[in-house]
């Protein structure tokens, strides 16, 4: 019984289910649910290419913000100032981002641990100082406002889409850019490729040992999450409307590293639960007190202390648990 | 098939290996001994690259491999165990092994397959081979001390290398443990046509299957022969043997 049961629930196609679920979130959800939708999307894409360096690699990157902020000024700039359109501009980001991540991840890759992590916060600040200083090019300390969307004109033709506002346009071509985005990464982290990070992550000396070199793929896991983050930034230029040199600040960084570690870095649909909870806790405790930062932080604390392995680990442990229980009282 | 000339390192001073001299022939079983802080460790982390030497050359099969990085001499056909076990501890027995069949046949760089398809019977037959066919699916890190041990060797062996360095095979075993881990080996190295250099400090293992045995002392080479050679050595008796 138990086992049939469970059976069925892994022949649900369950990414499918839910983006079919995110989908639907234009037509039955208010204005300001695609808002928060759309938030949630490109933060679980970031986080997520976060996540192949944190949770794959064993790299902890702190400074994953400046590829997010690349791809975002590449597009933002591209859009705005040149007039490029959007299907040029979008694979310009990343490209960008991932030369950027390129040049600064061959440094980087030559440090271990702390001194990884404090060079790529140095990197972020570097590109930080450049978004807030060179005035010509990114608008300095006023950004680059007034960015404007791609044309999505086209979507009228498709049923059901002619009374779609231009934000619901936007937040559906995000979501399937998102999610052939995320399914890219799935597919990396699944391939031997991934198999060799993961090996790296458990044991860099053992890896080098069974014949690789280590720092090239490090440094590959570094470009790869640099394109993606610069597909995330693109996207949340555009969400927002604007690129300001906030998005650059390495207080983003440190967000993006607690979705990931929020919904468990062990696990590949870990960050995408993170920025969900992320965003609906923010929703939930902004509505009731001021101290947000400060409610966020007791309830990191206590989730972190009660399930280690994030979210994503509390609920396999709970079905786990379940599972045994149920097999239990079949018997 | 390995020769070691001159190899020289000292670290701040302290002479760590100061030029010794070893060859080891094509299917010989040899051993290094020598009293804790002989140098051992460091000599076999010159010949696999993990350090620098100052001076000296190593020779693989001819080839000249002195200074090379690591995964390279991996590549050429050096297999390594470490002295503490060294294996990865989050992935499952299988894919420890896998993992090393992956990346030993340039397959690392696959990015679009399923990492789960390749060398499936290759790994399971090398699994039965080392004596963990049945914990293929356990996570590594939770095995017992020997059988993590004999995983190591796994991953060694799935490189497919000429030679295995192997740095204290049965540090912490038990008595019965280290004579089935000698016996493993031994089985092993015949199959497979390995060149074996270990080290170890169970003069009983040593000498049971040791054909060849060099002693280092203080970084030096102090004898080398067959057993019967060092044993009968006075300088090996007055400075190693006879603490027993």
């Amino acid at each position: 019984m138990t086992g049939r049961r469970a059976a069925l629930a892994g022949r649900i196609p369950w990414t499918l289910v839910v983006f079919l679920a995110a989908a639907t979130v234009p037509w039955i959800g208010t204005r300001y649910d695609t808002f928060l939708a759309a938030q949630i999307v490109i933060d679980a894409l970031f986080a997520v290419s976060l996540n192949l360096l944190l949770g794959t690699t064993g790299l902890v990157s702190f400074g994953h913000v400046a590829y997010f902020g690349v791809g975002a000024y590449v597009c933002g700039i591209l859009m705005k100032t040149y007039e490029v359109p959007f299907v040029l501009a979008f694979p310009a980001a990343g490209l960008g981002a991932g030369l950027f991540a390129l040049v600064s991840g061959y440094f980087c890759v030559r440090l271990i641990k702390l001194y990884f992590a404090m060079l790529t916060l140095a990197f972020s600040q570097i590109v930080w100082a450049i978004a807030y200083k060179w005035n010509e090019v990114t608008g300095g300390d006023q950004g680059l406002p007034e960015i404007p969307y791609p044309n999505l004109d086209w979507m009228s033709a498709l049923p059901g889409f002619a009374d779609l506002r231009i934000g619901d346009r936007f937040y559906l071509l995000t979501l399937v850019l998102v999610a052939a985005s995320v399914a890219v990464l799935g597919m990396i982290t699944r391939s031997p490729f991934g198999r060799m990070l993961t090996t790296i992550r458990d044991n860099p000396e053992r890896a080098a040992f069974i014949g690789l070199n280590v720092r090239a793929y490090q440094l590959a896991a570094f470009v790869v999450a640099g394109t993606f983050a610069g597909f995330a930034g693109a996207l949340y230029g555009l969400f927002s409307r604007g690129v300001f040199a906030d998005y650059v600040f390495w207080s983003k960084s440190a967000e993006v590293m607690i979705i990931t570690i929020l919904g468990g870095m062990n696990f590949f649909w870990g960050p995408p639960v993170g920025a969900l909870a992320l965003v609906w806790l923010n929703q939930q405790i902004t509505a009731y007190t001021e101290y947000w930062p400060f409610m966020l932080g007791t309830i990191l604390l206590v989730l972190l202390f009660a399930f280690p392995g994030g979210l994503v680990g509390g609920l396999v442990t709970g079905f786990r648990l379940a599972v045994r229980r149920l097999a239990r009282s079949d018997a | 098939m390995l020769e070691v000339y001159n190899l020289r390192k000292a670290f701040a001073g302290f002479v760590a290996v100061g030029g010794v001299s070893l060859t080891v022939e094509t299917q010989q079983i040899a051993a290094v001994i020598g009293p804790n802080g002989a140098g051992k460790t460091t000599f076999f982390n010159l010949i696999t690259g993990h350090i620098m030497p100052d001076g000296g050359r190593v020779l693989l099969a001819g080839r000249d491999i002195t200074g090379a990085s690591p995964h390279r001499i991996c590549r050429m056909g050096i297999g390594r165990s470490f002295q503490r076990t060294n294996i990865f501890a989050r992935l499952s027995v299988f894919e420890n092994v896998q993992a090393a069949f992956l990346a030993h046949r340039g397959r690392g760089r696959n990015f679009w397959s399923r990492s789960e398809d390749f060398y499936r019977d290759e790994t399971a037959v090398l699994l039965a081979s080392i004596g963990l066919g049945g914990q293929a699916d356990a996570v590594a890190g939770t095995l017992s001390y020997g059988n993590q041990k004999q995983l190591e060797l796994g991953i060694a062996l799935a490189s497919d290398p000429a030679v295995l360095l192997l740095d204290e095979p049965t540090a912490g075993m038990s008595a019965t443990e280290t004579r089935e881990t000698m016996q493993l080996l031994q089985r092993i190295a015949a199959e497979r046509e390995l060149t074996l250099l270990f080290t170890e400090h169970d003069m009983e293992v040593v000498f049971a299957i040791a054909e060849k045995i060099a002693v280092l002392h203080q970084g030096r080479l102090l004898a080398e022969g067959t057993p019967a050679e060092v044993r009968s050595d006075p300088d090996v008796r007055r400075v190693y043997l006879g603490e027993h």
